[in-house]
């Protein structure tokens, strides 16, 4: 896209992407460190990705305010105007992932001893194709792309799909050991956590696909599946 | 023409509307080329313009919009060396037929310029005028109604009532351009013209201007001019980008400004123009 006339207001759509951009770098170390933390049991490590959520906060209200300010100041219009509405809605989508990323860190610190490794796995494998999504979607977002956007948007089925059967396996844990039940609670909670980010994915894959097309993904073609 | 000769129509609501149905198009553009000399500043536009709805004409400096909006009603007839091709159909007719009459036209089709340009007369003969000359008012009562009404609609009435005397360019610019609109309307007109007419004004007064047509537009076609992007997208519906002489693109109001489809639109839209 060529330049605005006033190089001031290129300079600062593109400092307020970069933010975005910044904030999807987070998050996703989020979720790969809280499970890293998780599989390890890292407790040092798991108290960090907690810290890393303020961090997150703070990018997400300095993109607001300057969001308030381009469109006090700068009137956006056409492409502009979806990029900067897309952002707003991204940047809250992004802060939302770190909550849910930071809730995963901070159970992978309440588990007891009952916890055996294949339940630490089946979280750890959950979260695989979660921060896929999340790498594909702020790919997307970084060359933006439609075609990328709309493929992460018909990908969630496959994380659906994912925690309906972890959702299964874990209970068969339990159900294998009552004293497992504490700790299988809170992976129950960290499933539905990754869950929860594939939709938030999905939900910037549709503004990205606005940001750049215009047009609106419509709910209606993606087959939607049974939801525990 | 149908204006009702010597009835008092004015006061009477149902005969001051279009006669057309809502959504028709008051005037159709066909193959539309204007030149001045041998420079052509219109290039083969065809459109239309709906009843009951504001467009807006956008682009940068000298695309043209003058020209085009002044083919609507034959102003560009009163410059020496303009030449304008194509056809303009309003109910069917050629405006531009030898047998129009450019004075009858321009009062179906009003125009309300950048400077405002009251007649150096009182404010009620700003208004009177036409409607006199048009023989649109029986007797002084008659026309002393259709000066209140059209400055009523205009959103001047209470600002003047006590002063209908004083001249007309003793008002402040934005009251002096709301009587020109009320001059415009008095004559009953099917269109109306706007080249730039907030552009000498403040912001409450702009305001006052565009609720005035956002009210108009109730009954008329209306056609604006403007440089401004936020004010096409605040009163029009639908807007027509040109460049260098040509209709780039036209389409709905809020289509043109959040998606356009031409990249010439978007880069004039989001401030890009080379
Ligand atoms: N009376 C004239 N004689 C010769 N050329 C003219 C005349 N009026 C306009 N032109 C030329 O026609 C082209 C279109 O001018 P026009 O005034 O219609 O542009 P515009 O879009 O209204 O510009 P602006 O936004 O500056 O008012 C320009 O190149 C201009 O120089
Ligand atoms: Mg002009």
């Amino acid at each position: 896209m060529s330049d605005h006339i006033v190089s001031a207001y290129s300079e600062e759509l593109e400092r307020l992407s970069a933010d975005i951009m910044k904030m999807g770098g987070i998050a996703e170390t989020m979720i790969v460190d809280s499970t890293r933390a998780l599989s390890a049991n890292d407790l040092e490590l798991a108290r960090e990705v907690v810290l890393r959520d303020l961090l997150l906060d703070v990018i997400e209200s300095d993109a607001e305010r300057q969001i308030v300010s381009l469109i006090a100041r700068r009137q956006p219009m056409g492409h502009d105007l979806r990029m900067i509405l897309s952002a707003m809605k991204i940047s809250s989508e992004l802060e939302r992932i770190g909550d849910l990323a930071k809730n995963i860190a901070k159970r992978a610190q309440r588990l007891d001893d009952n916890v055996n490794d294949e339940m630490r796995n089946a979280i750890v494998r959950m979260s695989k194709p979660v921060s896929r999504q999340l790498n594909n979607v702020l790919n997307a977002y970084a060359s933006a792309s439609p075609e990328k956007a709309k493929l992460v948007w018909e990908s969630d089925d496959d994380i659906d799909n994912h925690y309906n059967s972890v959702f299964r396996e874990m209970l068969t844990y339990l159900v294998e050991d009552p004293r497992r039940i504490t700790a299988g609670a809170h992976m129950l909670f960290m499933a539905k956590n990754l869950e929860r980010i594939g939709d938030h994915c999905t939900n910037i894959a549709e503004f990205v696909y606005y940001q750049v097309v215009g047009d609106y993904l419509s709910e209606l073609e993606r087959p939607k599946q049974d939801q525990v | 023409m149908d204006t009702t000769q010597g009835t008092p129509a004015m006061m009477d609501d149902t005969l001051t509307l279009p006669r057309s149905a809502d959504g028709a198009q008051r005037i159709d553009c066909r193959n539309i080329k204007v030149f001045y000399g041998q420079a052509q500043a219109i290039h083969d536009v065809s459109m239309s313009f709906p009843d009951r709805a504001v467009t807006a004409l956008i682009g940068p400096s000298g695309c043209g919009k003058s020209t085009f909006l002044r083919c609507l009603n034959r102003m560009n007839d009163t410059i020496e060396n303009c030449r304008v091709e194509g056809e303009i159909l309003m109910d069917g007719e050629n405006i531009n037929d030898e047998d129009v009459d450019p004075v009858l036209l321009r009062s179906r089709v009003g125009m309300v310029f950048q400077k405002p340009n009251p007649f150096p007369k009182s404010i009620y003969d700003n208004i009177a005028y036409g409607p006199r000359i048009h023989g649109l008012a029986n007797g002084r009562e008659d026309l002393d109604a259709i000066v209140e009404k059209s400055l009523r609609r205009a959103g001047l009435w209470e600002e003047v009532k006590d002063r209908l005397t004083a001249p007309g360019t003793s008002l402040s610019g934005g009251q002096q351009q709301r009587l020109c609109i009320a001059r415009a309307i008095a004559v009953q007109p099917e269109v109306i013209l706007m080249d730039e007419p907030c552009s000498a004004l403040d912001p409450i007064a702009t305001a006052r201007i565009e609720e005035l047509i956002d009210d108009l537009r109730s009954r008329y076609c209306i056609v604006i001019v403007t440089h401004s992007m936020q004010q096409a997208a605040r009163v029009s519906q639908r807007t027509a980008f040109f460049h260098l002489g040509n209709l780039v693109e036209l389409g709905d109001t809020n289509q043109i400004f959040t998606n356009p489809r031409e990249k010439r639109t978007e880069d004039y839209i989001t401030g890009r123009f080379g």
